[in-house]
């Protein structure tokens, strides 16, 4: 799907994450000495931010609960695909795995 | 310059390059599915510089999202840089204020995981060398790779299903997040959230999802107790 954002609102956009992002990454290297440890009670929020936030990225690409748009071929090659993400933890072999089942599913078969 | 230590870091993150080229790639094709052009894929990559959030920005571009929802979506998924910035800050104390801007820039996730083991477990090394050796080359592979991947998007076929390699390359760095079963917790109810709220209006659902799944993680790690200090 293509956007319908002009040039200048998504120069914007790309600005502001931007900025927002790479407060997170100076905050503590530039407050070391002032601040030298994330509060506990912040901390313990965000560890859980990758695990929710991945998942909920991953998910709805696989799984829909709209059985009109209910992509078998998308659903099999991320069942397949998490197994072999389980075993290695790689990215290139995660790929390959999704990749090479949903365009065996689509073409092949 | 340390050339030896930056060396060092450039030999050990070469392994990690499988999985960060068809990444950049993606995140260049993406780019373009979303109706954006290569200025604003070069745009992303050195302006942001996170694979994941530009992937998610670009698919809620896509969809034409509320540009405040893009924008706290994004910010979101890079909150985690907080962590590594304070975990790696200790390493950088004595650096000018110059290089730490600097070093902060190239913080990511594969120059942290690298530079903290190596720092733990080998003196030598010169951190501040180490350490760009590790992240100046995830940072030029990056930006080459969107680059081509940016270029060469416009030329793939719809039926290949591109856009299918993103949730493939986040699958393959959820496992690792998924540390002990509050984690686990956070997973699953952020996941099923987010294929629940697919339909929510202002395509919100990932925000809601990453709350709850965060505040499921949260509540599971108190019932079970024991863990504060960690």
């Amino acid at each position: 799907m293509a956007t319908n954002y002009g040039p200048v609102e998504i120069a914007g956009v790309i600005a502001v994450i931007g900025v927002l992002t790479y407060a997170c990454r100076l905050s503590f290297i530039a407050l070391f000495g002032r601040l030298d440890e994330i509060p506990p009670v912040v901390e313990r929020v965000l560890r859980f931010v990758p695990a929710a936030v991945l998942a909920a990225l991953v998910l709805p690409s696989f799984v829909t609960l709209d059985a009109g748009s209910f992509a078998t071929d998308k659903f099999v090659a991320g069942a397949l695909a998490a197994g072999v993400a389980w075993r290695t933890e790689d990215v290139f072999a995660t790929m390959v795995t999704g990749m090479g089942v949903l365009w065996a599913i689509r073409f092949l078969l | 310059m340390d050339t030896a230590s930056f060396r060092r870091g450039v030999r050990d993150v070469a392994p990690l390059l499988l999985g960060i080229i068809p990444f950049g790639l993606v995140a260049g094709i993406a780019t373009v599915n979303a109706g954006l052009g290569l200025p604003a894929a070069v745009g992303l990559s050195v302006v942001v510089f996170a694979g994941a959030s530009q992937l998610a920005a670009l698919e809620l571009l896509g969809q034409n999202a509320p540009l405040t929802v893009v924008v706290a979506t994004a910010v979101v998924i890079n909150l985690r840089l907080l962590m590594y910035s304070a975990s790696i800050a200790p390493y950088f104390r004595e650096f000018t204020g110059r290089w730490k801007a600097v070093l902060a820039y190239v913080l990511t996730d594969q120059a942290y995981a690298l530079s903290v083991a190596s720092y733990r477990s080998d003196s030598e090394t010169d951190q501040k060398w180490y350490y760009l050796g590790v992240a100046v080359t995830l940072w030029a592979v990056w930006q080459v790779t969107t680059v081509v991947g940016a270029l060469l998007g416009t030329g793939i076929p719809d039926a290949w299903g591109l856009e299918f390699a993103i949730p493939l390359v986040f699958l393959a760095i959820l496992v690792p997040a998924i540390e002990d079963a509050a984690t686990a917790v956070a997973a699953v109810v952020g996941g099923a959230i987010a294929v629940v709220g697919a339909g929510f209006p202002l395509n919100l659902g990932l925000l809601v999802a990453a709350g709850v799944g965060i505040t499921a993680g949260v509540l599971t790690e108190s019932a079970a107790g024991g863990t504060d200090g960690d």
